[in-house]
């Protein structure tokens, strides 16, 4: 067969990679930006008639311990997410270090340095050295394909998860790459039993740390994830180091400069743990040396010799922000001693998100404000976040915080005399990802509060996945469901109602209701279900368009666009007039409820 | 391609306007014809009617994304975003914008910059197809003569094996295609 070129993102390589690899295993929970590794690995396993096992999983914990165990019984697997969602799984991820693996294990975490679409710009390197699992850093969509091979073979070898770290601008770049053939692996599962590794106890864990570290020292000397020198320089004083994307933009920047036969320069594919005979070598060749990674100084702290290495714990690179190319021209320019003509883009603000258009969460936000104008809102990590722009946000922390926190703001104001009403916001993905729990907690505390559940029927922000909910899978495959209101009324709710956002009077007078419960009974729950309209749109669906006009008493108030901020509201200040944009209204009809003067209405 | 330095494309717009799909497009019209590409892309929140912002660079390069002062294009889908990316622009580059009326060429101390206005919204407006003012920008894009490493019929390629399945949706962007190239004649 010959091999084909193919345009692919980042992530759909790094599915590549798995499927030609022979990973029986795929499990993940959506985040940007690492959403879309798993549908590329049903697709290519769909392609290959490959079988094997590929989930969403209701979290990042249950996806890696899944996967985990896959490995253990002798299968090559993976688990992929975002950086903040390691944060949920690491709590496996350190056990699973001392445990080793046995068929390849490797994790994907994919780190998001601006943040561009995240709540941290955290790096998932630092948590692989907390964990002492080796990661390994790859500069293009290419290379991350390639890196799932010598991942899987690097697991297998040392019997040791191994951690992948891409950056969104790996993720999210295409390039042309070749789909190689996949490897034939026959899929059969064989668990040994082994209870002093699979079970250990604390005696047995501390033998177990005492094997990671070896495996470790032996990991800093295995050759095929050695540091790689980019360009052929002898001689001279100094020298860059560079790992990730950062690794890609050094090498066409030292080229435009005109110091590709000057400035050596290496490129670091296992920042953690360091191959030590690299790090002799480099502290002997060169008096200073320039380190571009992101986020953290990984490489730069366990290379030491502070007084010669200028990096991110020297303060030589900027420690916060993305390592944007410009950035690097001018350290490099400046590292070599040649003028820099590096020209940076202002800090324009440009324009921020918001909800779209007909969006049912803006008129659930909208309902909330009025039924609870002086109240706390709570909320979560969703395309919800954005009822910010709408004051009906006043705490994101992590996913399923909203519900935790509402207790919180309770417990705070509880001895005195005011108490603020609290209507706290999560949507239907994240309250199975993490929101249960912290319910269970309330109605033991009886924390008199109201949880609205935006219910959407998908995981919209991240490209509608389908939620514990959707009873189908990443293929669109038939699976179990969840009933979301027996799973709140399950946690010992007593008020589970829904109702449709979009009928904007009965919600507001259902969140009202809510509040009347909460004060004596603890928490009560109202369901806001209505579908999203991307999600719809996307599955071909259709919806009841009632057309909307502005009519002659609309004078410019601009309520609406402040309050409701729907896209297709535009205030025309000078006319004193808000006018409709038909091509991006999706006919919801509900700001006619909106306008404090009655100047919108149905076209009948 | 008439340069071996490369090429290097900047599609700017707001979340919802199809910059991810121009991107894609000229993406897959290099690798047709046998050209190393690169993309990088704007995902996640800001696609939800923020500004977004794709690199596309042609040819032998190592990093996906371009420095400011390096494009030789500029695809302006929202025309506010002339200001927030202009820079992005290398002395004698190219902006097709999408704006009803004229702008002056854009200069300061440094650079010009060439600009081309059109009404991408209504002209797409002309041919049934509202929301593709995406395609009559690049439309008008492959009229001018900038030696792109593509041409109109390369696009149409890509369109005819992307949308394959759907004749109609097809026809409609040829059409919003065609609509741009004609507006530059």
């Amino acid at each position: 067969m010959k091999n084909k070129i193919r345009l692919l993102l980042g992530n759909e390589a790094i599915a590549r990679g798995l499927v030609e690899a022979g990973c029986a295993v795929a499990t993940a929970y959506p985040g940007t930006p690492s959403s879309e590794i798993l549908p590329a690995v049903a697709k290519f396993k769909a392609e290959e008639g490959m079988s094997g096992h590929v989930q969403w999983a209701v979290n990042e914990k249950v996806a890696f311990e899944i996967a985990y165990t896959a490995s253990i019984a002798g299968l090559r697997s993976s688990v992929s997410m975002k950086q903040v969602g390691l944060n949920v799984a690491s709590d496996p991820l350190m056990s699973a270090a001392y445990m080793g693996a046995k068929g390849g294990f490797l994790v994907i975490s994919a780190d998001d340095p601006g943040p561009h679409s995240s709540q941290t710009e955290q790096d998932s390197r630092l948590m692989a050295m907390m964990a002492k699992v080796p990661v390994l850093d790859p500069a293009s969509a290419r290379q991350a394909k390639q890196m799932v091979r010598i991942g899987f073979r690097m697991s297998e070898k040392f019997s040791i998860p191994v951690l992948l770290r891409p950056t969104t601008r790996v993720c999210h770049s295409r390039q042309d790459v070749v789909l190689e053939k996949p490897q034939l692996v026959e899929l059969k599962a064989d668990y040994q039993k082994d209870p002093f590794r699979w079970a250990a106890t604390p005696k047995f864990r501390f033998k177990l740390h005492g094997e990671l570290e070896t495996k470790l020292a032996q990991i800093a000397a295995w050759e095929a994830s050695g540091p790689i020198q980019l360009n052929q320089v002898s001689g001279g004083s100094r020298a860059v180091l560079a790992s990730g994307v950062s690794a890609a933009h050094a090498a066409e920047i030292i080229k435009s400069l005109g110091l590709w036969d000057k400035l050596p320069l290496f490129q670091v594919l296992q920042p953690y743990p360091l191959h030590m005979d690299f790090v002799r070598s480099i502290l002997d060749n060169y008096e200073s040396i320039c380190v571009l990674e992101e986020t953290v100084g990984v490489i730069e702290m366990q290379l030491g010799a502070a007084n010669r290495v200028k990096g991110k714990l020297s303060g030589y690179v900027p420690g916060v922000g993305e390592l944007l190319p410009e950035k690097i021209e001018e350290i490099l320019s400046d590292f070599a001693g040649v003028r820099s003509e590096a020209v940076t883009v202002g800090k324009a603000p440009g324009r921020r998100p918001t909800l779209c258009a007909g969006c049912p969460h803006r008129a659930a936000f909208f309902a909330i404000k009025k039924a609870a104008p002086r109240g706390i809102y709570p909320s979560d990590i969703g395309c919800y976040t954005l009822g910010l722009n709408l004051g009906a946000v006043d705490t994101v922390l992590c996913m399923g915080a909203a519900v935790s926190q509402a207790a919180g703001f309770h417990h705070a104001f509880k001895e005195q005399e005011k108490h603020p009403p609290i209507v706290a916001t999560i949507g239907d993905s994240t309250f199975f990802h993490s929101g249960v729990a912290p319910l269970i907690d309330a109605v033991v505390q009886r924390v008199p509060f109201v949880l609205v559940i935006l219910d959407n029927s998908t995981t919209a922000m991240t490209g509608n996945q389908p939620t514990a909910a959707s009873g189908f899978g990443v293929n669109g495959e038939i699976l179990g469901k969840v009933d979301l209101e027996g799973l709140v009324k399950g946690c010992g709710v007593g008020f589970c109602r829904q109702e449709d956002p979009y009928s904007i009077k009965d919600f507001t007078s259902l969140i009202k209701e809510a509040l009347e419960f909460c004060k004596e009974n603890g928490p009560a729950v109202v369901i806001s279900r209505h579908p999203c309209l991307l999600d719809l749109r996307r599955k071909g669906g259709s919806w009841e368009y009632r057309q909307v006009k502005v009519t002659e008493t609309c004078d410019g108030c601009g309520f609406c666009v402040s309050q409701f901020e729907c896209p297709a509201l535009v205030l025309d200040e000078d006319a004193e007039q808000v006018s409709l944009d038909q091509g991006l209204c999706s006919g919801c009809g509900v700001c006619v409820e909106v306008c404090p003067k009655k100047a919108l209405e149905v076209v009948l | 391609m008439k340069s071996d330095k490369g090429q290097q494309l900047v599609i700017s717009g707001v979340g919802g306007q199809g910059v991810l799909f121009v991107t894609r497009l000229l993406a897959e019209a290099a690798i047709d014809k046998g050209l190393p590409v690169f993309t990088s892309e704007t995902h996640g929140m800001a696609q939800r009617g923020g500004t977004v912002i794709s690199h596309l660079k042609v040819g032998e390069f190592s990093s996906p994304m371009i420095r400011p002062g390096q494009a030789d294009g500029l695809l302006v889908l929202h025309a506010e975003n002339l200001a927030l990316h202009g820079a992005y622009a290398r002395s004698g580059a190219w902006a097709v914008v999408n704006q009803a009326g004229r702008l002056e060429a854009l200069q300061d101390e440094t650079r010009t910059l060439e600009i081309y206005c059109l009404d991408a919204a209504q002209l797409a407006e002309t041919v049934n197809s509202p929301r593709s003012s995406n395609l009559v920008v690049l439309g008008r894009v492959l009229s001018l003569e900038t030696g792109l490493f593509c041409n109109f019929g390369d696009i149409v390629k890509v369109l005819e094996k992307r949308l394959a399945s759907d004749s109609k949706r097809c026809n409609q962007a040829v059409a919003a295609l065609e609509t741009g190239l004609k507006a530059g004649a």
